[in-house]
């Protein structure tokens, strides 16, 4: 290849797209390096702290999308404290420096600061796509500024963030000239939207694609909405609420018959009981349906619905469909791929799903091959004929309630249930674990989980043993989070070079102690080795015994990170 | 580690006053903490009842995300109902989601309508109003015939009638059948 002048490699380079290729690439010799680097345009960071925003931008002067993800996944569940860390704006403030022409920026868990979106919307004059999902830290006013100021803005992307509302008119900041929005998504805020200004924005976006809109746009703008923008293909609604007798109803019947491009629908955040037939006309074009923020609905009228959506692919629902609705599902949504099931409420109730639902859907959907399912409990039967039934899950999590539940007709571990899982399904990505399970499942997994590159645990196993034979058999892990397990220092300590291969390793409330961590982070110094110290009391060091609560860690090229809050130590 | 209850512990040697716990920690007690903490949970469920028990939660569990649990799990289920009432010239809305049973509903439209003497609450001569709602049949029905859950699937709306409006239609009966239902 060294025979081709480099504008060859480069042609050749660009159909080469996907990350982990462009990454191959550049480890073959020195001059493919150089030419990738040149050439690279999407970067992706799993760990916003493994490499610092300079040496990115030095690296990549061409890049043109990047994607960031911070906070570690267990932060989703309130256990890292506040203030832990993955602030957006020092790589804003880098790439603003650089003058890369930065397009796309699409971060996970992070912290966004009004300060940086303000930043962000000065700083690129061809910036077009701004998606952030679960981060936190900004206001409508942020948003003001990326409408005010993104003049090519494509894709604003709101996705379950935290963000408080400043009553200000942030829509109406997109100047009349802004015509070239393809998705805009802003289900997750809470306050209220100037109406007019919406309606006049879509009407002059002819590319919208994309709509999701917030609990606060009624039903009749709704249908204003629609008029304007037919050719729309993923809809969130927001208040669905009306009068079922009432002309708007009438009318919004009428126009969503015109709606023939939708094939995602979301949203119904606030619904009207027994309306839902007014979305039956466009029912057999979805494709992907998420009622998981539907609280309103009640079971009979989503398997009704249900009935309707021959071509679903994607199903994101809540539990109060119960096992007979997963029925329903199973007959009628033969090309369903991905389903998720979200608890209504915390700890189960009578009309939960259980693992009858569960074998329902594997026995009518075979081309599942991502799963997300949260029931009142579960049996190594249902398990073993899912993995028979389904062998082609590159994701399945699952989650009883009652976390350490066994299987209540034998009252054996689910371990052999899980076991089969791994064994059959040999594209298995990601796996989430619960119910009683001892260190067996952790062999299992070991064994057979090839591919796996993500395990969650909690309340699981009994030794060491169980760590290390995920640790060992593993072979592409890349994330591992445990909480509550019983695994220690020996565990920790065996095979330290393996999370130099892994992207993070999160253990808390188990079994390691101060000095292990200390040890580990002595020997490794390319990892980052934080232990969190949420005790009340000023002890400046803690005794190498102590159990660590909550550990988390990573490897790096950066160092050690100076935007540590106090409560985090890094070893 | 599998030892506990075989009885080993009364043989170990260990300073410490007699009786006391020995001082390793059991590796089963995580599992055990889970069960302790919640298992009380499951048992006391009351069927049919939406209210979430706050006092006994593991921390991140179950793991949903903060986001997904302030919208849908600790609101209970919003169910909007319109409510109109004779007399008044506009109509308001109730959340029958917010509610756990007809004495609730009847206080939260006494109060939503600054009037008093709705019926399924008081008895005698007091009642001035009749609570209907329009079920999915599209029938008028009388407030409080039916179980709560089963009244919650089927209301569409509701209507607080005079009662003056609807003599005649038996409703002696149906008052005391209401009471009962509201106890």
């Amino acid at each position: 290849m060294n025979y081709f002048p480099d504008e060859v490699i480069e042609h050749v380079f660009d159909y080469v797209v996907s990350h982990s290729d462009r990454n191959a690439l550049s480890l073959v010799c020195k001059s493919w390096c150089r030419i990738e680097r040149f050439t690279r345009q999407r970067v992706f960071i799993g760990n916003c702290y493994s490499i610092s925003p300079e040496r990115l931008v030095q690296r990549f002067p061409s890049l043109k999308s990047l994607t960031l993800k911070g906070k570690p996944h267990f932060a989703d569940f309130s256990l890292v404290p506040h203030g832990w860390g993955g602030f957006v704006y020092p790589w804003i403030e880098a790439l603003a420096k650089s003058k890369v022409g930065l397009e796309e920026l699409r971060l996970k868990r992070m912290v966004v600061s009004d300060d940086s979106l303000e930043l962000l919307s000065r700083s690129f004059m061809d910036f077009k796509s701004l998606v952030l999902v679960s981060c936190e830290g900004f206001t409508t006013d942020g948003l003001a500024a990326v409408a005010a100021n993104c003049r090519s803005l494509r894709e604003l992307d709101l996705q379950e963030n935290e963000v408080e509302d400043h009553k200000g008119q942030w829509l109406s900041c997109f100047p009349e000239s802004c015509t070239s929005l393809v998705s805009l998504n802003f289900a997750c805020l809470k306050g209220e939207i100037n109406l007019g200004a919406l309606e006049r924005l879509v009407a002059r976006s002819p590319n919208l694609k994309s709509l999701r809109l917030n609990r606060s746009v009624p039903v009749d703008a709704l249908q204003k909405i629609l008029m304007r923008a037919p050719q729309l293909v993923d809809l969130g609604i927001g208040s669905f609420f009306h009068d079922l007798n009432s002309d708007t109803y009438a009318k919004l019947k009428a126009t969503i018959l015109k709606c023939k491009s939708i094939t995602s629908l979301s949203g119904f955040l606030e619904v009207a009981p027994f309306s839902l037939a007014a979305i039956y006309p466009i029912s057999q074009n979805l494709t992907s349906l998420n009622l998981s923020y539907a609280a309103g609905i009640q079971s009979s009228e989503l398997i009704k619905l249900i009935r309707h959506c021959g071509k679903l692919q994607r199903l994101w629902i809540m539990d109060c469909i119960g096992d007979k609705g997963l029925g329903v599902v199973a007959s009628s949504c033969k090309d369903l791929e991905e389903l998720r099931v979200f608890p209504s409420a915390p700890f189960g109730n009578h009309a939960a799903v259980t693992e009858k639902g569960l074998v329902a859907i594997s026995m009518g959907c075979p081309k599942l091959h991502s799963l997300l399912y949260f029931c009142h409990q579960m049996t190594n039967a249902a398990l073993i004929t899912v993995a028979k039934n389904c062998p082609n899950f590159i994701r399945f999590r699952l989650c009883i309630l009652d976390a350490t539940k066994p299987d209540p007709d034998t009252m054996q571990p689910l371990d052999e249930g899980f076991g089969a899982i791994v064994q059959s399904c040999k594209r298995l990505r990601r796996l989430s674990l619960s119910g009683k399970l001892t260190d067996q499942v952790f062999l299992y997994i070991g064994m057979y989980a090839d591919q796996l590159e993500m395990l969650s645990i909690a309340f699981a196993g009994e030794s060491d043993k169980g760590m290390l034979y995920v640790l060992n058999g593993c072979k592409k892990l890349r994330k591992l989070e445990m909480r509550d397990c019983p695994f220690g220092d020996s565990a920790l300590l065996t095979d330290i070079g393996k999370y130099e291969t892994m992207r993070s390793l999160w253990m808390s409330s188990c079994e390691v102690t101060v000095g292990a961590c200390k040890t580990l982070a002595k020997k490794m110094p390319r990892l980052n080795v934080e232990i969190f110290n949420e005790s009340e009391q000023e002890d400046c060091d803690m005794e190498d015994e102590q159990r660590v609560e909550k550990m988390y860690l990573y490897r790096t090229v950066a160092g050690k990170r100076n935007d540590a809050p106090e409560y985090v130590w890094t070893l | 580690m599998a030892r506990e209850g075989l009885g080993f512990e009364i043989t170990e040697l260990r300073l410490g006053l007699p009786g006391g716990e020995p001082p390793s920690v059991v590796k089963n007690e995580k599992k055990r903490m889970f069960s302790e903490i919640n298992g009380e949970g499951d048992e006391n469920e009351c069927s049919g009842d939406r209210k979430i028990d706050k006092k006994n939660q593991v921390v991140g569990w179950p793991p949903v995300c903060s986001y997904r649990k302030k919208n849908t799990m600790n609101e209970g289920s919003k169910m909007y109902m319109k409510v109109s009432m004779d007399g008044a010239p506009f109509l308001r809305k109730i959340d029958l989601g917010m509610h756990k049973g007809y004495l609730e509903l009847a206080l939260a439209l006494e109060k939503l309508f600054d009037c008093c003497g709705i019926e399924a609450l008081k008895d005698g001569d007091n009642c001035e109003h009749v609570p209907i709602y329009e079920d999915k049949d599209g029938d008028w029905m009388l407030v409080g015939d039916v179980p709560w859950e089963m009244f919650v699937e089927s209301c569409k709306r509701l209507r607080i009638m005079k009662r003056s409006d609807a003599k005649g239609f038996g409703l002696q009966q149906k008052r005391i059948h209401v009471e009962a239902m509201a106890k």
